[in-house]
């Protein structure tokens, strides 16, 4: 039995299609040849999930708890500067480590396979503003599918920003630094209104019904995370006379996470040397073709097993748009072999430092807010 | 009627309220999380999800065959003697389901004996530690003991004798009455579950007579096409409440020997009866609410085919007896391994433990 992945597209390419400037050497053949190795690939890796990769997950779900439950129990005592600089520090890495490597990559399907109700996509829900299920649709359907595709990915700027030199100027992107400053430290607010399709709405694709039910769900939503985080836990913090300091140190830990993700994300795609797209050229696009797009599309960040783990393994960027539900764990082996495939069919591999790519990615911030 | 008022139900008006406010309380510490998540750090038994049981102990049977012994957590419920409980255990990193009876008498702890045949029986017998988690579902099945006192006959062939040996623990030792017949059909002394135990039973209490059919000894399987094999073990085999509990064919003989003397029989399969030639195309398989689409072949159950994609099926007895499993159809055909009949219209209810693709087919799961 095979698993059909539901980006397939229509074998064959019009005849004439301009391909992407940095596959343009590349034959039809090639293209498909290319395919059949990266789909050899993840077919390997599927092979060999197992008990180690279970445990794995597990693992850092344990992790994760204990240290958001250890962080939560020292900001009982958070005006004591010690308690509160350790409290925050747990409460944020507890954080970061559940959207990452956790949330998003449980909520990609990652480990589906193991058919564990706590452990899916079906079931989970994560500690962030926006709910699962509608970031799942704008993320997990839209952005993965047509990655880049400028017009198509509202990703490209998640519709605020203008982040490619097709996106039309205005004056108002003459802000573009300034919102994004803004919008780091509120990023999961930021994924919360962009999740709710504004846009969609304004331009009749999503009914009212459907934006009403969207805003209920994130209502509930925040009013849960808003209890936890500003009410709850500054309230038990109060028994000690810790409520304020309590408070400070959740906004503080939210917003270090938010600003982490923000800088994580902001590399996927928008450092120099990830391309974007037009709807023509992916036109008739075949399975090979869309494996190349995500490629050349993204850009990954290099570091330690410890930075790949903050950034939810995101850092290999490239396989995860290859194979977006493979488990997180393993990108690192297939990333040699990815750039090794790269490097044979001379196609662009991105990858750079942390500060690099983000600098990298803030100067096309600033670029593009002129003309 | 003694007119004292009844004391009051503590565990209704205090105690489940404020366990309740309890965990309302934590959740709002623990959301998106439940407590449970968080407890399970270190309770293994813990979840808001999904029941769990610890391995007390794993104590050989036979070669092939062992009983585990586990602790249920909250949520499951005291069997009756001769109930099923689905057990879900990991493999690999992934986890499967199964049916096994309870062997254990009810009031007793619960325990399953496994005997290694596939996939999951031979993990569950060659890979089960004490201190280990099972998946479980609570205890359900309608093969339990009658209503009202009965002289009874149980014919039981290999591991069907389990959900009988949980009735003759929960009956013989307690009930003075009790008129029981064991005749049960196994390859060899060696190969016979509980046969210690069940000699044992047979010595002490004079309501339980037990009649060993050994395959290997008499070079034959017990012949249930005609009367003369039951009528030697048990003469009085037609006054008797019947129970039956093995393989397809032993069952569907004893089956049929009943029906033709108008006599009931209960049954308990423990593996679907599958169609001769119910084969037939296979198809793609469309899972609408998950987004996933697979090709299954013909021999792959619906089930089957989302499992194997990574979805959360539904399921329970596996074999087309509970409907645990039934899922709306959107489009297109199955075909029903039992009878291998093709059916199925859009918005019809179909169960997927015994349905493959007849063609491609759309599920709304
Ligand atoms: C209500 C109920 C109660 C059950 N109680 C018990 C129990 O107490 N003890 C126990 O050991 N099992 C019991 N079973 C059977 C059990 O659920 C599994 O089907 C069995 O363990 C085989 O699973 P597997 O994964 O090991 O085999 P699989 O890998 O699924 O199958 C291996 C092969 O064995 C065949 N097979 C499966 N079951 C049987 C069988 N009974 N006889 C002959 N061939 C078979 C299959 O058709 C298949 O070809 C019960 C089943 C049901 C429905
Ligand atoms: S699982 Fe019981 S009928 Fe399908």
């Amino acid at each position: 039995m095979t698993v059909i992945t539901p980006f397939l597209l229509d074998q064959g390419r019009p005849a004439g299609r301009a391909k992407p400037s940095a596959a343009a050497h590349l034959t039809d053949a090639q293209i498909e040849e290319l395919g059949r190795e990266l789909d050899a690939l993840r077919e390997s890796v599927i092979a060999t999930r197992g008990a180690k990769d279970a445990a794995y997950i597990r693992r850092v779900i344990a992790t994760q708890r204990s240290l958001e439950l250890a962080g939560r129990a020292a900001l009982l005592f958070a005006k004591h500067k010690p308690a509160w600089i350790a409290g925050t520090g747990m409460l944020t890495v507890a954080k970061i480590l559940e959207n990452m490597e956790i949330g998003h990559n449980v909520l990609h399907g990652q480990w589906d396979w193991m058919r564990d109700p706590d452990i899916h996509s079906t079931t989970w829900e994560w500690d962030f503003v926006s709910p699962a299920k509608a970031w799942q649709h704008t993320h997990n359907d839209l952005h993965h599918t047509w990655t880049n595709v400028v017009g198509k990915d509202r990703d490209v700027g998640y519709t605020i920003l203008r982040m490619d030199e097709d996106q039309e100027w205005t004056p108002r992107n003459l802000g573009n630094p300034l919102y994004n400053a803004l919008l780091a430290p509120v990023f999961e607010w930021g994924i919360a209104i962009y999740d709710l399709e504004l846009d969609e709405y304004r331009e009749g694709r999503k009914t009212k019904a459907e934006l009403h039910r969207a805003l209920k769900n994130l209502g509930a939503k925040f009013v849960k995370q808003a209890a936890k985080d500003y009410v709850a836990t500054p309230a038990a913090a109060a028994v000690t006379g810790s409520a304020k300091q309590a408070l400070a140190a959740t906004l503080t830990a939210n917003a270090a996470r938010n600003i982490w993700a923000h800088a994580v994300i902001f590399c996927g795609h928008f450092p120099a040397g990830a391309d974007t797209f037009t709807e023509e050229q992916i036109e008739g696009e075949t399975r090979g073709d869309w494996y190349v797009r995500q490629m050349i599309g993204s850009a990954n960040i290099s570091g330690s097993r410890l930075m790949h783990l903050m950034t939810g393994n995101l850092s290999f960027q490239i396989e995860h748009h290859l194979f977006p539900d493979l488990p997180s764990n393993r990108y690192a082996e297939v990333a040699v072999k990815v750039r090794e495939i790269c490097e044979r069919y001379e196609l662009p591999y991105t990858t750079g430092p942390l500060p690099k790519q983000v600098a990298s990615a803030w100067a096309k911030v600033f670029r593009l807010a002129l003309p | 009627m003694t007119g004292r008022e009844p004391a009051p139900d503590l565990r209704h008006s205090y105690y489940v309220p404020s366990i309740r406010l309890l965990s309302r309380l934590a959740s709002a510490f623990t959301t998106p999380r439940s407590p449970e998540d968080f407890l399970r750090l270190v309770d293994p038994l813990a979840s808001a999800r999904q029941l769990r049981g610890l391995v007390t102990s794993v104590v050989p049977e036979t070669a092939d065959s062992v009983t585990i012994r586990f602790r249920p957590g909250k949520g499951w419920n005291a069997h009756e003697a001769g109930q099923w409980a689905r057990i879900g255990v990991e493999i690999d990193g992934v986890r499967h389901w199964r049916s096994y009876s309870l062997s254990t008498g009810a009031g007793q702890d619960p325990a399953i004996t496994v005997t290694a045949m596939g996939k999951v029986s031979t993990a569950l017998v060659r890979g089960t530690r004490p201190g280990d988690v099972l998946f479980l579902a609570p205890p359900e099945g309608d093969f339990v003991l009658p209503e009202h006192p009965r002289p009874l006959l149980m014919l039981t062939a290999g591991s069907g004798l389990t959900p009988v040996m949980s009735m003759i623990r929960t009956l013989v030792p307690r009930r003075p009455d009790a008129d029981l017949v064991l005749v049960h059909s196994s390859r060899s002394p060696e190969d016979s579950l509980f046969r210690e135990e069940l000699l044992e039973l047979a010595d002490q209490f004079p309501g339980f007579r037990l009649v060993q059919w050994f395959t290997g000894e008499r070079d034959r399987r017990i012949d249930l096409t005609g009367t003369s094999d039951l009528d030697t073990a048990c003469p009085d085999w037609r006054d008797r409440a019947a129970y039956a509990c093995g393989p397809a064919d032993f069952l569907d003989a004893a089956e049929s020997l009943w029906q033709r003397e108008e006599s009931e029989l209960r049954v308990e399969r423990f593996a679907a009866v599958v169609a001769p030639g119910s084969g037939g195309e296979g198809g793609r398989v469309t899972f609408e609410k998950s987004d996933k689409e697979v090709e299954a072949d013909s021999a792959t159950t619906l089930l089957a085919a989302g499992e194997d994609a990574g979805l959360m099926m539904r399921s329970g007895c596996r074999m087309g007896i509970c409907h645990a499993c039934v899922t709306p159809l959107l489009s297109g055909q199955v075909r029903d391994t039992r009878t291998g009949e093709v059916h199925g219209e859009p918005g019809h209810l179909v169960q997927t433990c015994v349905s493959t693709a007849a063609g491609p087919v759309s599920l709304d799961a």
